[in-house]
């Protein structure tokens, strides 16, 4: 069994949940991975100042597009006061797998867009 | 496939680093288009320096500081003599960067008006393309593009059109795409240019390391290239310029060490080369850097050249053979530099650079400093890899099989029945 690349992440990555675009939509952004181009954005709904259905769109390697899907599981009803408190350690923690330093921004990259749309905060999740 | 020679070079010894074994494997190296490794005779050469002839260069009088103005500007003379280069239009800079951006400035705030246009290629490293972008944007100069076709070459015919529109003030435009691995007609882009009365920049980061250059024969009026992709040390470049041009060009760092003399009222310039090197220089990195170009005429660079295209060949046969893999650039190992970008359809450069890892193979992923031109390939990233003097055939083998391992562990292979698409 692949340390990084488990079954869940592999299925993650080529079956990922929410995925798309959602019109309408209520909060969007869209964030650049330097380290390879790498793009990826979300469409939020909002309502009852929660997170009522959400579609990232994008493209990224194994680890950036199966940390979007999987957070996008936990996202659904979250409140925007919550997410706004979320750091990089309920990513890594949520992903589940060993993240070295190199591939930390591809694992973060969809809280980083996330709590762009929710808060305007863009800088990087720590 | 044309027949090959087999590599005559083995050299791996030479390098102490290669002697590294992570987790017990041999380390396979194939990222020197980013850096090379270095041969003990630059690090010895680097020691040697700082444990015995250290002092800061020019005007010291005692022994010492003469003995480091001796091998500064011996490092100088050889570091020329290498790619048959006048010493005095050799200038010391930090990188290929700051040596573009040296002409940007010094010639290009100078030269460049509102009306007049830079040309680039699309294929071109940020190095040789934001700083255009930038003198373009502030002096109200238009920015051009020349066209790479599908297998990355340029059109000669699109670089005439181009230049008989009479605005052409600057040509820039690289030795060896550190993307698509083409070797550049060089010496015909320079020549038909000049005739146009445009100015040449060539970006050598990925030349000199690989082929024989002889800057004089290839005419341009600027060719940079960088010491650590050539085996030498971080920390230092080489600009060589036309000498009428440089003459006529202010300084771009003013400061230490650049002036004839100063007074309250101002100052004026010292002579080629040290009007463009201002302060303290890499002195230790030039020493290095001489030894590396050294060990390199040593070799031979047909020699090396040859080695590197034999690789490359099979390299590209043994990347042929992995199912989805498309290479970017040409396809015959004499038209490129010893590397290859690709992509693996289902696996993410990354992915791919990381399972290469594991198998102690390093290559690199990502848009390689060429966004741009990623976008004309249509591809957000690829992976990279690049040949030294130091790879061997199982090198290359090593790297064929770590691909076709990725591509199991992603069940592409339909291996993996948990992770079938």
């Amino acid at each position: 069994m692949d340390d990084l690349y488990r079954d869940y992440i592999l299925d993650h990555y080529k079956r990922p949940r929410n995925f798309g675009e959602l019109d309408p939509h209520d909060l969007e952004a869209l964030e650049h991975n330097p380290l390879c181009g790498d793009e990826l954005g979300v469409h939020i709904l909002v309502k009852d100042d929660q997170i009522e259905d959400l579609r990232f769109h994008g493209h990224g390697c194994a680890i950036s597009q199966a940390a979007a899907s999987i957070a996008s599981e936990e996202l659904k009803g979250m409140k925007l006061a919550e997410v706004g408190e979320l750091g990089a350690d309920w990513m890594i923690d949520l992903l589940g797998i060993p993240v070295s330093a190199t591939r930390r921004k591809c694992a973060l990259l969809n809280l980083k867009v996330v709590r762009g749309a929710v808060t305007g905060d863009h800088a990087w999740p720590t | 496939m044309p027949p090959v020679a087999e590599s005559t070079l083995s050299v791996r010894a030479d390098f102490p680093i290669l002697q590294r074994r992570p987790n017990g494997r041999p380390l396979i190296y194939l990222d020197s288009a980013a850096t090379s490794q270095k041969p003990e005779a630059v690090i010895a050469a680097i020691a040697d320096h700082l444990r015995e002839h250290n002092a800061n260069v020019h005007r010291g009088v005692y022994a010492l500081a003469q003995e480091a103005d001796a091998a500064f500007e011996g490092a100088r003379t050889r570091i020329a003599a290498f790619v048959n280069a006048d010493p005095l239009t050799t200038i010391f800079t930090k990188n290929v960067t700051e040596a573009i951006n040296l002409i940007a400035y010094s010639w290009g705030r100078a030269n460049v008006h509102e009306g007049d246009a830079v040309l680039v290629t699309q294929a071109e490293h940020h190095a040789n393309l934001v700083p255009w972008q930038v003198l373009c944007r502030e002096r109200g100069a238009t920015l051009r593009y020349l066209e790479v076709d599908e297998h990355g070459g340029l059109s000669l015919d699109a670089l005439d059109r181009e230049l008989e529109r009479g605005d052409v003030r600057l040509v820039a435009f690289a030795h060896v795409s550190n993307v698509l691995g083409t070797i550049n007609p060089i010496a015909e882009i320079a020549g038909r240019a000049r005739a146009a009365g445009a100015l040449t920049v060539i970006d050598g980061a990925q030349g000199v390391p690989q082929l024989p250059v002889d800057v004089a024969a290839i005419g341009a009026d600027f060719y940079a290239w960088t010491g650590h992709k050539a085996l030498g040390p971080t920390g230092i470049g080489v600009l060589h310029g036309r000498r009428e041009v440089l003459e006529r060009m202010e300084p771009f760092l003013t400061g230490g060490d650049m002036i004839a003399s100063v007074d309250f009222d101002g100052a004026t310039w010292g002579e080629l080369p040290s009007k463009f090197e201002a302060g303290t220089q890499p002195i230790a990195e030039a020493v290095g850097l001489a030894a590396a170009v050294d060990y390199l005429a040593a070799l031979g660079m047909e020699r090396v050249r040859e080695h590197e295209q034999a690789l490359t060949a099979r390299m590209l046969e043994g990347l042929a053979a992995v199912p989805g893999l498309r290479v970017v650039g040409p396809l015959d190992a004499a038209a490129r530099g010893g590397l290859a970008s690709f992509t693996i359809e289902g696996l993410h450069p990354h992915d791919v650079a990381e399972l290469c890892d594991r198998e102690g193979v390093c290559i690199r992923a990502g848009h390689h400093c060429a966004q741009p031109l990623m976008r004309c390939l249509g591809v957000g990233a690829t992976a990279r890899a690049s040949i030294g003097v130091y790879n061997e055939q199982a090198d290359i083998d090593a790297l064929v099989h770590a691909l076709q391992s990725a591509r199991g562990v992603f069940g592409l292979d339909g291996s993996r029945n948990g992770a079938a698409a």
